[in-house]
């Protein structure tokens, strides 16, 4: 693995050492997803609102790839 | 209003509500009216739950469809019908779960999200440790990122060199548990589910490791003085 440039290498080390600030755990991401995904959807401050689940699902990508589809999934008016 | 395609292994038909957002922070509502049909059709036993459990199951079938569609790459040693069956065995587990933790549902969102989320999850997992079967989950450092020589001024390189291999340093004093999940996980890009199923653990048990090993390498690059911030770790 190779970082080009020193803002790689920072971005690299940024990923590799995580979120900062305090998160969620997986199991309580997952308790608070669907809250989550809606507020989002309604146009609120979701991150703002639930500042620990950005941080979780910034450090946890199972968990980031899980928000990604179900916000994609209703989107497409799933379940509308 | 939105009928549902029928799992021919049940019977029943359904409709659902439009969406909205159904919870501003902090404000506890009860659950929409379409939301408390579901949980009362679902809670009490006979032809009704059955018929209830049936259309919520073609709901998770879909969900779990949209889910393995979207990460369908991984599969490109599977046919149509594996594909097809994962997305029911997801459903499957997904009905399972949400019939017994339905006391938990507390209307915070519509049901119907509330649901899905199921089976994003369970065919999310299978998807991940389907597109890792057979492969060799990587968990040692031995291939440690290095910094190239095309970097624009030589103070940055190598101040990013150094923030690199510090972290690598840090990354040996680790405990071994430790250094295996952040090298896994991390490093390697390896799903937590398949590190979770190789090492017969849990997804959160695995990731309260990383966030220890994280925590414990951002204070020691800063006790350091590599400019990583610590931030409000407890």
């Amino acid at each position: 693995m190779t970082a080009n440039v020193p803002d790689d290498a920072r971005r690299l080390a940024e990923r590799l050492l995580g979120p900062t600030d305090p998160e969620l755990s997986c199991e309580e991401c997952f308790d608070a997803l669907d809250v989550y995904v809606e507020r989002e959807l309604a146009g609120a401050k979701a991150d703002t609102e639930m500042p620990a689940m950005r941080a979780h699902l910034e450090g946890c990508s199972a968990c980031r790839d899980d928000h990604d589809s179900l916000l994609a999934l209703l989107r497409k008016g799933f379940g509308a | 209003m939105l009928a549902f395609r029928v799992d021919p292994r049940f019977s029943g038909s359904v409709t659902t509500e439009p969406p909205g957002a159904r919870v501003a922070a902090g404000v506890a509502v009860p659950p929409d009216t379409v939301s408390q049909a579901w949980v009362e059709r679902l809670g009490c036993p006979g032809p009704e739950r059955d018929a209830a459990a049936a259309e919520l199951h073609g709901l998770l079938l879909r969900a779990a469809r949209f889910e393995i569609a979207r990460r369908r790459a991984a599969f490109s040693h599977l046919g149509g019908a594996d594909l097809d069956d994962l997305a029911w065995q997801s459903a499957d587990d997904a009905l399972m779960s949400i019939l017994r933790r339905l006391g938990d549902f507390r209307g915070d969102s519509r049901f119907t999200t509330w649901a899905c989320k199921f089976a994003i999850v369970e065919a999310g997992v299978k998807v991940r440790r389907h597109a890792w079967h057979g492969r060799e989950v990587h968990v040692d450092s031995s291939f440690w990122p290095v910094v190239a020589d095309t970097a624009p001024g030589p103070q940055q390189h190598a101040e990013a060199r150094d923030l690199l291999l510090a972290v690598g340093e840090e990354v040996e004093r680790l405990t071994a548990r430790q250094r295996e999940v952040f090298v896994a996980i991390a490093l390697h890009d390896v799903p937590i589910d398949v590190l979770a199923e190789r090492l017969n653990t849990t997804r959160g048990a695995l990731y309260k490791t990383l966030h220890d090993a994280r925590r414990k390498l951002r204070a020691a690059l800063a006790a350091r003085g590599l400019g990583i911030d610590v931030g409000g770790q407890p």
